[in-house]
């Protein structure tokens, strides 16, 4: 297989968007991308897009073509995957797949979604379709609710506390002030995170995502050819995907998502390297809670350690892990399609040593973590500088 | 669309009776129905199994903000319910008073409407599960 690097980046601001079309984003996203790539669109082979919901939130399918389109990009084949929040995750995966199967060169990945067209009900609604609609929302289950059974069992079987959750959003509020792609950059205390209304016991407001608009976009080139366009691209030295049950119930246990420890396995025996070289990593945290799982089933932190970790300030930026150095689905936003894109344009970023005041020191490694609905889907990529 | 009337009237032997599957193959349980055995693939044989009424609590959560057709009834308690036979339900918790529910309380299923499309829309039913005491 041939080996596939990425060679520039581009996003939105994150937040809610009502100046901006769907169509519009997508347009920035890409100009930027080329932008920061060195490269025109000519040089471009193929497009592999990323999106959840936009025929329930806004009616419009065929989001390929439409980002072909928009992108002046036609004829050019360009593909719309969907893995509800991990849609981008997996457009970024099948970008790869392209180059490295040696049928490309060079490939762009988008993803994109807009979400304040609709109520934040109708939202909601659509989003709950990233779970089991016939066996999850039909009884009641909303996105916090599944994540609220998770976290009540991560509490009995581990002692994980609600100041624990509480203090990752504090500590991706706190990375978020120096983002300006993020939605929320105003610094949150943990009195505030632990007073606020609860959504889901014992979820509450600062533990959820917000609902956002936003595209991200990376542009892959195979790595024999990279330089030729960027003196520093890097190296996607790793691409693992996993899937599980879409119920909750169907899952052998609430405290683990199974898909993202068996991703994480195999991109590490990809990336030859432990969680241990990882420097930084975006992963999906949705809720709070899904923060806690992850950097357990990455690896990062023995499971059931999570809180004590998060609260000891293992996870904050340039300590053991710099864990959502952006910001996070919590406070940079989370439009569903583009969260997977967006968490690989930061790791190019931080590896570039262009992350400014959120830049981690020396970031040699970085990993993205990119999970479709309650965990049915995983994407882990792992990034190297070249 | 979780409304749409043939689905409503498909499942209702499954959310009516809490109608699953048995695998004669490897002897597992399964709710909701399945189609093929995940762990025997083409050597699974399933045939129609009545689940178990009464389980205890797994995980429960207490529903602030609920999704449309639910809204009136917030909060609402949702659980993961562990039948003995290890298959895990997700229904809402009824009737149960909140010091009662906890993560291994007994419960037992009740047949409840679920909800309602409008005044004079289809009314869906189903199971719910109520902590004994
Ligand atoms: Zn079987």
């Amino acid at each position: 297989m041939r080996k596939v690097s990425i060679i520039g980046g581009g996003l939105t601001h994150f937040g809610e968007h009502w100046e901006i079309s769907f169509r519009e984003m997508v347009a920035e996203a890409g100009a930027k991308a080329l932008h920061d790539s060195k490269i025109e669109g000519k040089d471009i082979q193929a497009i592999y897009g990323g999106c959840m919901a936009s025929g329930r939130l806004l009616g419009q399918e065929h989001v390929g073509a439409l980002i072909a389109d928009q992108l002046g990009l036609n004829p050019l084949p360009s593909t719309r995957c969907e893995a509800a929040c991990a849609s981008g995750g997996v457009a970024l995966r099948q970008g790869i797949q392209a180059i490295a199967s040696g049928m490309y060169d060079v490939v762009a990945v988008g993803g994109v979604e807009k979400m304040t067209e609709v109520s934040v009900e109708e939202a909601s609604l659509a989003l709950g379709g990233a779970g089991d609609q016939e066996w999850e929302l039909f009884n009641g289950a909303t996105f916090p609710a599944l994540y609220a059974l998770m976290a009540k069992r991560h509490m009995l079987e581990y002692g994980t506390t609600e100041e624990q959750l509480a203090l990752c959003a504090v500590k991706n509020h706190a990375n978020a002030v120096h983002n300006e792609y993020a939605q929320f950059r105003s610094p949150i205390t943990l009195e505030q995170a632990m007073n606020a209304s609860v959504i889901a016991s014992p979820l509450k407001l600062f533990d959820c995502s917000p609902i956002s608009d936003g595209a991200a976009v990376v542009i892959l080139a195979a790595s024999d050819v990279a330089k030729k366009f960027v003196d520093e691209p890097v190296e996607v030295i790793a691409s693992a995907q996993a899937s599980d049950s879409l119920a909750l119930t169907g899952r052998e246990t609430l405290t683990s998502l199974k898909a993202t420890q068996i991703a994480a396995k195999d991109a590490f025996k990809q990336a030859k390297i432990t969680p241990k070289d990882v420097d930084l990593a975006e992963v999906h945290d949705c809720f709070t809670i899904a923060e806690i799982l992850a950097i357990e089933d990455l690896g990062f932190f023995p499971k059931g350690k999570g809180g004590k970790a998060t609260e000891d300030g293992e996870t904050a930026l340039n300590s053991t892990v710099s864990v959502n150095t952006s910001g996070g689905l919590k406070a940079c936003g989370h439009p569903v399609g583009a969260t997977g894109v967006k968490q690989a344009v930061e790791c190019l970023w931080q590896l570039q040593g262009k992350a400014g005041q959120r830049q981690v020191k020396d970031a040699e490694y970085a990993l993205s973590h990119n999970v479709g609905g309650s965990g049915a889907t995983a994407v882990v990529h792992i990034y190297k500088k070249l | 669309m979780r409304d749409a009337l043939p689905l409503i009237w498909r499942k209702i032997p499954e959310r009516y009776t809490l109608l699953g599957s048995h695998c004669n193959n490897c002897k597992t349980d399964y709710f909701p129905q399945r189609t093929i055995c995940p762990h025997c693939r083409s050597k699974g044989k399933l045939v129609d199994k009545q689940m178990p009424r009464e389980g205890k609590v797994y995980s429960f959560t207490e529903v602030h903000s609920g999704p449309a057709g639910f809204q009136h009834e917030t909060p609402y308690f949702l659980a993961i319910i562990e039948l003995p036979n290890k298959v895990k339900v997700l229904s809402q918790l009824v009737d149960s008073s909140k010091d009662k529910v906890k993560v291994g309380a007994p419960v037992k299923m009740v047949f409840r409407r679920i909800f309602a499309d409008g005044a004079e829309g289809v009314i869906a039913y189903g199971f719910k599960f109520k902590v004994v005491n």
